[in-house]
């Protein structure tokens, strides 16, 4: 891997740019890998990268249908936080925080981890009481998070309309400072690259159609349009098809998969400092390195794979902006476009071994699933070298939903009285 | 926007329907009889199907009555819509919604 | 030299208009744009480009302007960014502003870029600024930031309004050029209801700056006068001048912006900005025309250079002239018919330097026998002037010398890409066509038809009888009755398909943009294509080619032609990038419409609200309504109005506007069966005018809602829910009965805006309302606690509730809506006597969180099951099935170290715990600490004089007696576990 640096983009400057080599290669697929990870987004990728960094499996192939990034990864608003109200969700996106914090430097790849601070804002008592539970919980578990009054929140974010005349006044915040965003092509890219420099076969275009299960019950390897792949394990990490790819192996799953669109503005100077997000009136927008403000909201009615969104969606999201920052009414919508989430019942993730031996299952971000890339790469590739889970992805299973065992942050800030 | 045949006022909007989730799974008639697993599958467990997929909308700001729907969530298109009980290829062909345009 | 020609075009040179750009002052005429009044007063240094600050002109007359970005407006509260001069219709006093520029345009010191270009290639930013890792945020970003971005965002509120109207019709028309006026001709003789929309400010489209065409018998302009005119007098026609169709949406619902006071200048009346159409429309025919391609040769940015088509239309339809000597670039006939009719007009053409080998046909005979020097095989390869081009050096290709040829005016044209953005958008097929080196529509999926240059028939006749033919279709389409078809003869000098996408002497040392506005040169493509990036999408997101305001317009076919050049792929092996919505910009104003302010959300009200806010209620929302949450006294903050309210209804008598509360009426002979199923407790054996209190799981076995419920006869129940949860029970109970138990005969209705409810709570709550009552017994025998009576409350009609959410003795009055106020002014006159007092929602939580009473939202969050918080007494155990019983059962919901409700008293009973607060139980375990649980509501308590919490903790009844803590930011707090009731735990007061 030629390393990037200051030092390198001046010297291939000044060779006119064309020794640049190929920042991952294109490889006809080896007939059998110890592990291929189904899924090139940025949780693919980058359990790739962990398994030959971390875990020492380096005969790792991931398959990409399309081309790398170009699902989620390469559709979300990048928001990164770790404040999540309940131990186990707390654990696994601090952990992934954490990595998010070194990630550039670890991959030599610019990732533009940017700690704007991540503000989530209440508009109802029942908002200020939610928060304030994150915020203590939080605390306790050594993750920062701290409660603004309206005036701090308009000092920490000018834009807001604070005092204006809304119809759900701003109560309030909770502000995580280490949150933000990151460049999330260059995170798919990042991975990519670093993957491939350990030995990891990256194979674009090469859509998985059949998991073949020995006698015995066990993953064999899989069929793709590019023929047949032996594999020791197989791990499956394709946010939107998770449910048609596990159906593959006879596998049903607690999964819906919903249509999640997002947007940009014009690109204009810096006029919005940080991450803010509300629930209550459903919109989140922070202004990215390029100067488009990008913003997002929740996902449509109905379960869809066509990775587009209805025009009311954007409607009720762009006048919850409108209200949030009344200035930023003249701006214009660049783009909007939409991705396919999965979405299971406590809407919080599976990464986990499945009933079919060698098989493993990381899915169900739902509508977060950008900010978790490093830590659930990690995990995922723990879970997959060792043939069990990592304590901190332990709860995340199948069998907590047979059980009943929620992880339901959304629940969690359920409706006021 | 969906355009979303109820087949008791016609075809109206989106916005007046609530989606309901994936048609046809009935509730078990005795759940206490159930296991776990066999509980937690008509909880949870979904088709998610990627292709022609049956599901419920309710139309919540018009007759308020549940219906079905066969939609293929890769284009979004409405192949019918049937009453509850009802047989979707009952549904005559006058009565399903009209498809696609000129082809060249 | 004179830049406006003195007759000719659409400019009414009888208004003269006065603008300033960047602060110097100009004029221009009505009809103008800013582009064209720029280009007649000779300014053609308008804007910067994005990365390397290049001086930049006007590229384009139309949306897919990629260098000409202006911020207008002199009023903060009205000043937009970003918009492009070409769409910018000049008014009297317009006052405009280039961007991305410090401190001048001319002099612009982030040009030093430019300089650095080589070291500031595609994608470098992902391989630098990673050391020291603390730089990235203090330093490197902020540098970035600064230097990225266009315009500037307004910093006041816009004072503009928009509006929003869903509109249906049978034909939808995109796009008012020849194709999609004849095709409006069709469906409008047909009787169909038509819009007709189009994004400029005049209908014709390249009719506008037609000088030869002979259609119908009429000189081009004549006919498209007497169509609109035509158009216009149709009542089933409607024309949307000014109006972008920018985004298709499943099942033929598209999405137009319509631009309504721009214009204008200072606003008149009360008209929007704009206005959003959305239209679902039958059939919709696309007439969107193409768009004439940039050619890729070294230095082909500067201002001066311009497409061959622009310089027609700033000549043709605005007299503007923007050179005095040109040197046409071209791979097409089309730019020869440019050349004439520049050189009719007086420009000098120095030559036509033609990339084919040997052009030939009508059009490259007319230019040599105009005497124009025509050179096959020629390109331009390189091009100088600092601010605005000076000369271009010519040469053969292959040759190794040129020439250098003076000029102030380079046309360019490489052929024209089909617009198919909003036919892609509808998920139709695109397919390659290798002739016109472009993607045209294949196979259409929703109500479509494409017609004239979107398709690629770019001959006028063609595209007129094309559009005609796809008007009829779509009345046919939709149902209606097409006019018989007719033929609109055409007279005009037809082109070839000639055109070229990719580079050319891509060999050049020099740099050649692909993408104007972001600064994307050939090199960085081919940058990309070495590092591993193949697919067309990695290439747009590695280089940002086509990501720029314009969205590709002018620059996809290039970019797509380089990398099937540097990969040796055929283009359609390529890729193509997805097309998305917005076609052009769309102000976000116009998406939120009227939805903002008090109007965002609807505001429900109570009859009493009125009552309230006259004396001084703070209001809180509690979904969509507005509750009274407290009635301060002068000088009162909430703790001490609550104190006083909680004190007056623990002593006499308070009286609290329930009326939000959830109602639903249950009837029909299964009612209770129905009633059964839903709720965890058994209402078979509940007697026709009792009460109960209900609770609701869903079917995962976690609460819901609850509240209480009324028998009001065997076949009728009153059921009461919590204030957000009434549309969420009542759209669960329908679905149970209309899908699950169809066979019940069970009517739901909602009641919640029938009944007003009047709380009446205290001691003396009885004698307050004994007088005002007809035909009900209110004594403790006749009417016990739990109890419900029908009869008339100062006349009116009432049920009547013996309930009680404080521990006090109680009552909830229900009287029809409109009767509200006036039974509580009644009420609240005949509490006088015991000094009545009106609380709100923070007292009315105080008061039942003194009682151990649950608020679902507040001790529940969606993972709580009955048992947890002390409700298993509400469990039917003789029901056979419930919704929700099954998963009771389930393994996690049965362990006994689930979180369960308990009280919480301070040690220090002064002080009141945070709610949300989290337990533990070693105050010195460092961090992460293991908690245990939560404070869930807390409050001082005025009648027990001190505080009281109460809490969910894991396995907390087994807990009651010992001590936990509770570790604030300033220190810890430590607590007694008790039983969840603090308050007359006897229940004695009840009976009162």
């Amino acid at each position: 891997m030629k390393r990037f640096s200051a030092i390198s983009v001046v010297r291939e400057a000044l060779r006119g740019n064309s020794a640049w080599p190929r920042q991952w290669r294109s490889p006809e697929p080896k007939p059998r890998y110890d592990v291929v990870i189904v899924g090139g987004g940025g949780h693919g990728l980058a359990t790739a990268f962990y398994l030959a960094d971390r875990y020492g499996v380096r005969n790792v192939a991931v398959l990409e249908k399309g081309w790398i990034g170009g699902g989620n990864t390469g559709r979300n608003t990048t928001i990164i936080r770790s404040n999540y109200l309940f131990d186990e969700s707390a654990r696994m996106y601090e952990h992934a925080l954490k990595l998010w914090e070194g990630l550039s430097r670890q991959l030599n790849y610019n990732v533009m981890y940017s700690a704007r601070g991540v503000l989530m804002l209440a508009h109802n008592i029942h908002d200020v009481q939610s928060f304030k539970r994150h915020v203590h919980a939080n605390r306790l578990n050594g993750i920062d998070n701290e409660w603004l009054s309206p005036q701090e929140c308009k000092e920490y974010c000018p834009p807001l309309n604070v005092g204006g005349e809304m119809r759900y006044p701003i109560l309030g915040g909770a502000l995580q400072r280490r949150g933000g965003t990151a460049r999330h092509d260059a995170v798919a890219w990042g991975y990519a690259r670093a993957a491939d420099a350990l030995g990891v076969d990256i194979i674009e275009n090469c859509e998985v159609t059949g998991i073949r299960r020995a006698v015995s019950g066990g993953v064999e390897g899989l069929e793709t349009t590019r023929g047949f792949i032996r594999a020791g394990k197989v791990g499956v990490v394709a946010a939107g098809n998770t449910s048609v790819v596990m159906n593959m192996a006879g596998v049903r799953l607690p999964l819906e998969s919903f249509p999640l669109q997002a947007l940009v503005s014009e690109p204009v100077k810096p006029a919005f400092p940080c991450v803010v997000m509300s629930n209550t009136i459903h919109a989140y927008i922070s202004q990215s390195d390029k100067g488009e403000m990008v913003i997002g909201a929740g996902t449509d009615a109905y379960t869809s794979y066509s990775q587009r969104g209805a025009l009311h969606i954007a409607n009720h999201t762009l006048d919850a902006i409108c209200e949030l920052a009344p200035m930023f009414r003249r701006l214009r919508m660049l783009r909007n476009w939409g991705g396919v989430v999965d979405v299971t019942p406590d809407r919080s993730p599976i990464v986990a071994k499945t009933s079919v031996p060698g098989l493993y299952l990381n899915c169900g971000w739902g509508t977060g699933g950008f900010k978790a890339t490093p830590g659930s790469g990690d995990l995922f590739a723990f879970t997959i070298a060792k043939d069990e889970a990592h304590p901190i992805n332990a709860p995340f299973t199948i069998e907590r939903f047979r059980e009943g065992v929620m992880i339901d942050e959304a629940a969690a800030a359920a409706v006021a009285h | 926007m969906l355009l979303i045949k109820c087949p008791f006022c016609g075809p109206r909007p989106e916005i007046e329907f609530a989606y309901g989730g994936q048609a046809h799974i009935e509730r078990p008639k005795d759940p206490m009889s159930l296991d776990d697993e066999a509980w937690a599958e008509y909880l949870y467990i979904r088709n998610n199907t990627r292709g022609v997929h049956s599901e419920r909308w309710r139309h919540i700001n018009g007759c308020a009555r549940f219906f079905n729907v066969r939609r293929d969530t890769i284009s979004d298109e409405i192949l019918v819509t049937y009453k509850v009980g009802e047989a979707p290829d009952a549904v005559p062909e006058k009565d399903r919604p009209t498809k696609g345009g000129a082809v060249r | 030299m004179k830049y406006r020609l003195s007759s000719g075009g659409q400019v009414d040179r009888s208004k003269p208009l006065r603008f300033s750009f960047d602060g110097k002052g100009y004029s221009g005429f009505a009809g103008d744009t800013l582009a064209s009044a720029l280009i007649a007063n000779g300014v053609h240094l308008v804007g910067r480009s994005f990365k390397y600050h290049r001086p930049r002109g006007f590229m384009s007359a139309g949306s897919d302007e990629p260098n000409a970005l202006v911020g207008v407006g002199d009023d903060e509260a009205r000043y937009t960014p970003n918009l492009r001069a070409t769409q910018v219709e000049l008014f009297d006093g317009l006052v405009a502003e280039s961007q991305n520029r410090w401190p001048s345009l001319s002099l612009d010191f982030g040009g030093a870029n430019d300089a650095l270009s080589r070291f500031l290639t595609a994608g470098f930013y992902y391989k630098t600024f990673m050391w020291p890792a603390a730089a990235w945020k203090r330093l490197y970003e902020p540098m970035i930031r600064r230097a990225a971005g266009l315009g500037r965002a307004p910093t006041a509120a816009d004072a503009d309004r928009y509006t929003q109207l869903y509109s249906h019709c049978d034909v939808l028309i995109v796009g008012a050029g020849p194709a999609g006026l004849a095709a409006a001709l069709a469906a409008g003789r047909s009787g169909a209801k038509t819009i007709v929309c189009d994004e400029q400010d005049r209908m014709g489209g390249t009719l506008l700056s037609e000088r030869e065409a002979i259609i119908d018998g009429l000189p081009a302009a004549d006919w498209l006068a007497r169509t609109l005119q035509e158009l216009g007098s149709l009542s089933n026609v409607t024309l949307l001048p000014r109006t972008t169709a920018f985004g298709w949406y499943p099942h033929n619902f598209l999405g137009l912006s319509e631009r309504v006071t721009d214009h204008l200048g200072r606003k008149e009346g009360n008209l929007p900005r704009e206005r959003m159409w959305q239209v679902r429309a039958k059939e919709v025919v696309l007439a969107t025309g193409a768009i004439e391609r940039p050619l890729v040769f070294p230095d082909n940015d500067r201002p001066g250079i311009m497409m061959a088509e622009a310089a027609r239309t700033y000549l043709n339809r605005y007299g503007a002239v923007p050179g005095s000597r040109a040197v046409v670039f071209t791979a097409c006939d089309s730019a020869y018919r440019a050349a004439l009719e520049l050189k009719g007009a007086g420009v000098h053409i120095a030559a036509i330097a033609d990339v084919r080998p040997a052009p030939e046909g009508p059009w490259v005979e007319r230019a040599r026998a105009a005497g124009i020097d025509v050179r096959p095989s020629t390109l331009v390869t390189a091009t100088h002037g600092r601010l605005h081009i000076s000369h271009a050096d010519l040469a053969s290709e292959g040759a190794s010398s040129s020439e250098t040829v003076p000029c102030d005016l380079l046309l360019m044209s490489g052929g024209f890409t089909p617009s198919v953005h909003l036919f892609s958008q509808s998920r139709g097929k695109l397919g390659y066509d290798e002739a016109l080196k472009s993607y045209i529509p294949q196979k259409s999926v929703e109500n479509e038809r494409s017609v004239g240059g979107c398709r690629g028939l770019f001959d006028l006749g063609a595209s007129i009888a094309d559009g005609f033919g796809g008007g009829l279709g779509a009345v046919r389409g939709a149902g209606g009755t097409p006019v018989t078809e007719q033929k609109i003869p055409v007279f005009v000098q037809s082109f070839g398909q000639d055109g070229f996408i990719g580079a050319l002497n891509g060999k050049s040392r020099r740099r050649a943009w692909v993408d104007f506005q972001n600064d994307v040169t050939v090199k960085d493509i081919e940058l990309a294509t070495r590092e591993g990036f193949r697919s067309i999408e990695h290439v747009k997101r590695y280089t940002t080619t086509g990501m720029a305001t314009d969205q590709g317009k002018t620059s996809n076919m290039n970019a797509l032609g380089i990398v099937s050049h540097a990969l040796d792929l055929p283009v359609p092996k390529v890729g193509l990038t997805t097309f998305r919505p917005p076609y052009t910009p769309v102000t976000f104003g116009s998406f939120a419409g009227q939805s903002r302010g008090k109007l965002f959300d609807p505001v429900r009200q109570t009859s009493i609200h009125d009552w309230a806010a006259e004396h001084g209620a703070v209001f809180e929302d509690v979904s969509l309504w507005k509750r009274a949450h407290y009635f301060p006294r002068q000088g009162e903050d909430m703790h001490a109005a609550v104190r006083r309210e909680c004190a007056a209804v623990r002593n006499s008598v308070g009286i609290f506007d329930a009326t939000t509360l959830g109602k639903i009426e249950v009837v029909g002979k299964d009612a209770a069966e129905f009633m059964n199923r839903m709720y965890t407790n058994a209402w078979t054996k509940l007697e026709p005018g009792r009460l109960r209190y209900g609770l609701m799981l869903r079917e995962d076995g976690f609460i819901t809602d609850d509240g209480v419920v009324g028998r009001m006869a065997t076949d009728r129940f009153h059921v009461t829910t919590t204030t957000g949860g009434a549309a969420r029970v009542l759209a669960l109970m329908e679905d149970y009965l209309q899908t699950e138990w169809s066979d019940l005969d069970v009517w739901l209705t909602s009641t919640t805006e029938q009944w007003a409810v009047i709380a009446l709570q205290g001691p003396n709550a009885r004698k307050v309302l004994e007088p005002l009552v007809e035909g009900i017994d209110l004594s403790r025998e006749a009417m016990p606690h739990m109890s419900v009576r029908e009869g008339r409350i100062c006349g009116v009609p009432t049920r009547l509730f013996r309930v009680s959410f404080t521990g006090e003795l109680g009552f909830e009055i229900n009287v029809p809506m409109g009767y509200g106020r006036g039974v509580w002014e009644a009420i609240y006159a005949a509490g006088k006597p015991f000094d009545i007092t009106p609380y709100g929602t923070e007292t009315m939580h105080v008061l039942r969180a003194e009682k151990g009473y649950i608020i679902v939202g507040q001790e529940t969050d969606g993972t709580v099951t009955p048992d947890d918080v002390g409700l298993a007494w509400a469990v039917g155990k003789t029901k056979k099935d419930f919704v929700g019983k099954r998963s009771l059962a389930r393994p996690a919901m049965t362990r006994d170290d689930r979180k369960q409700l308990v009280g919480l008293l301070t040690v220090d009973p002064k002080v009141v715990l945070e709610e949300g607060a989290q337990i533990v139980v070693d105050p010195r375990e460092p961090v992460p600490m293991t908690m245990i649980g939560h404070v869930t509501s807390s409050y001082w308590s005025a009648a027990l004089g001190r505080s009281v919490a109460l809490a969910l903790v894991r396995g907390g009844r087994a807990r009651i007696g010992k001590r936990l803590h509770v570790p604030m930011a300033a220190g810890n707090i430590e607590v007694e576990v008790v039983t969840p009731v603090f308050y007359d735990t006897e229940g004695k007061r009840l009976d009162g």
